[in-house]
């Protein structure tokens, strides 16, 4: 569950969290792109140390590296399937280059957990509520996605809870084989699946009987906007995919010795 | 026996939920533990079986430090059933919920159908046999769950706020069945806000608040002592209310008994004395 903690808005105000959160979803969107067209783990550990001083000036470094090390299970099963899957293709032979991409991939998963941590350490569920509104997509799909993340911290309590009462019956979650691990989360999953889908209910009828949608035309307290700073960062940010993308497309970067 | 020595919780989040504990639950012994929302109650017994580890000092089980053994092991031993049912059914029949503690455990199959034909009939559940536990009430769910635990027979039965969700046909069948488990030889720790519902059942009280023990005795003792339990944001019972406005009459304290209050009340009127 540690995962999600790293995901959860910290109130902060630092430049980062004064930035827009449109800016700030394009700068993350813009790492995200870099991280999948870039395959070279050079360039992938510059676009993660890239991220530094970023964490450094929203002071989230503590959330973020909980995050990261949350993710470490997950990075670690991309390194193995790869190294597995490699392995027993290439005619069951371990080679550097194999070693090579897997690594890789583990760590261009990292790049993409890390930008994706700090937006959402550093952006207040309701303002990026109110940027989705002002990109004028439907308050029903606004409200949907805000009110997801909105419960991701609540389901992340309830599972640690369910987990804790089924150990109270004897479930045994760190013993036996692979297999037998994964149906011991049987127990775990159902309570928290039909939780939620009992909570949701009760949640559209708690938000109709507080006429949700009984007007089309919605207006807000705070309306968003862009500053010079927010145009600073997109500009840097710009510059930087453009600039990436042109080395990547037109220049090259130099191999790395694969044997 | 628990044996709960010093002990000190902080959450992740850095709330110090319990704070210098120390506590002896004795074997056969029937408690109750009271106290303010968020005194520490409910981290308190999540110790007894192990779901917690104590940030300083120990918790002993028989004498086993609960650091020393998994979740699973002292469970066999002190069955926590947890406040919220919906927090641990699962299966397609209440039969296989009951079942599923009894699998884990390792006992037979002819066992299992045993025990849970009996922990069934016990609870008044035998009719919802083969139906699913999410189609019953809340009520009926709080007492799935109940058996589910009760079914492995341990020695501790620690129970969460077992009165909510319960219309008072079922809290009285639920104190006759706590009592009844209790006179077995098993130890009961409930935690609750109920107070009419201890004042009934007449255990050990414990009174918690901002994570420290602040009483522990009798329950006619302690539930009568209206600056204790002020502290600890509990009304006394309302015998004990009754009994205290009309204390210039010079009717005795420590009375949370419904038929002793009676008697009491009967001989000042006369009616005792004639009748």
């Amino acid at each position: 569950m540690r995962v999600f903690e790293g995901l959860r808005f910290r109130r902060g105000d630092t430049v980062i969290h004064r930035l827009d959160p449109r800016t700030k979803f394009i700068l993350s969107t813009i790492i995200f792109t870099l991280a999948l067209v870039f395959t070279e783990l050079p360039f992938l550990m510059m676009l993660f140390l890239a991220q530094v001083p970023l964490i450094y000036m929203a002071r989230v470094q503590r959330e973020w590296k909980r995050s990261i090390r949350g993710g470490m299970v997950l990075t670690t099963i991309i390194f193995a399937t790869n190294i597995l899957v490699g392995y027993v293709s290439n005619g069951f032979r371990l080679t550097y280059g194999l070693v090579l991409y897997s690594t890789t991939l583990a760590f261009r998963f990292v790049v993409l957990m890390s930008s994706f941590s700090i937006f959402f350490l550093t952006t207040s569920p309701d303002d990026l509520s109110l940027a989705l509104q002002q990109s004028r997509i439907p308050y029903e799909f606004c409200f949907a996605f805000t009110t997801a993340i909105r419960f991701v911290p609540v389901l992340a309590n309830e599972a640690q809870t369910i987990m804790d009462a089924q150990k109270s019956r004897g479930l045994e979650l760190e013993k036996g084989n692979f297999l037998r691990r994964i149906r011991n989360f049987i127990p775990i999953l159902i309570p928290l699946i039909v939780g939620a889908i009992r909570r949701s209910l009760e949640l559209a009828e708690a938000m109709e009987s507080r006429a949700f949608g009984a007007k089309k035309e919605r207006t807000s307290l705070y309306i968003l906007k862009m500053r010079r700073s927010d145009w600073t960062a997109l500009s840097i940010g710009a510059l930087l995919l453009a600039f990436s993308l042109y080395i990547r497309f037109f220049v090259g970067l130099p191999p790395l010795p694969l044997t | 026996m628990i044996e709960v020595r010093d002990l000190y919780y902080t959450y992740p989040s850095g709330v110090q939920a319990v704070s210098g504990v120390t506590v002896t639950i004795r074997d056969k012994e029937f408690v109750a533990i009271m106290g303010e929302n968020g005194a520490g109650k409910s981290t308190l017994v999540k110790h007894f079986n192990g779901i917690l580890k104590p940030t300083k000092g120990e918790v002993l089980v028989d004498g086993r430090p609960t650091t020393k053994a998994s979740v699973a092991e002292l469970s066999r031993d002190v069955g926590l059933v947890f406040q919220n049912p919906d927090h641990q059914l699962f299966s397609e029949t209440v039969e296989e919920e009951i079942a599923f503690g009894l699998r884990n455990f390792g006992f037979g199959e002819k066992d299992i159908e045993e025990r849970t034909a009996w922990v069934l009939s016990l609870l008044d559940l035998m009719r919802y046999r083969k139906a699913s536990p999410f189609i019953l009430s809340g009520g009926e769910r709080k007492r799935v769950a109940l058996a589910s635990v009760l079914a492995w027979d341990p020695k501790v039965i620690v129970l969460d706020e077992p009165t909510i969700g319960q219309d008072y046909g079922q809290k009285e069948k639920l104190r006759q069945f706590v009592l009844e488990i209790n006179e077995q030889g098993r130890s009961v720790v409930m935690v609750t806000h109920d107070v009419e519902f201890v004042a009934d059942c007449s255990p050990r009280v414990i009174v918690m608040s901002k994570g420290r023990i602040v009483g522990d005795g009798e329950a006619n003792e302690i539930l009568t002592d209206a600056e204790l339990l002020s502290r600890a944001s509990i009304i006394p019972p309302q015998i004990t209310q009754l009994l205290d406005q009309l204390s210039d009459l010079g009717l005795p304290r420590h009375v949370i008994d419904l038929h002793q209050a009676k008697t009491l009340l009967d001989r000042l009127v006369g009616v005792g004395v004639e009748g």
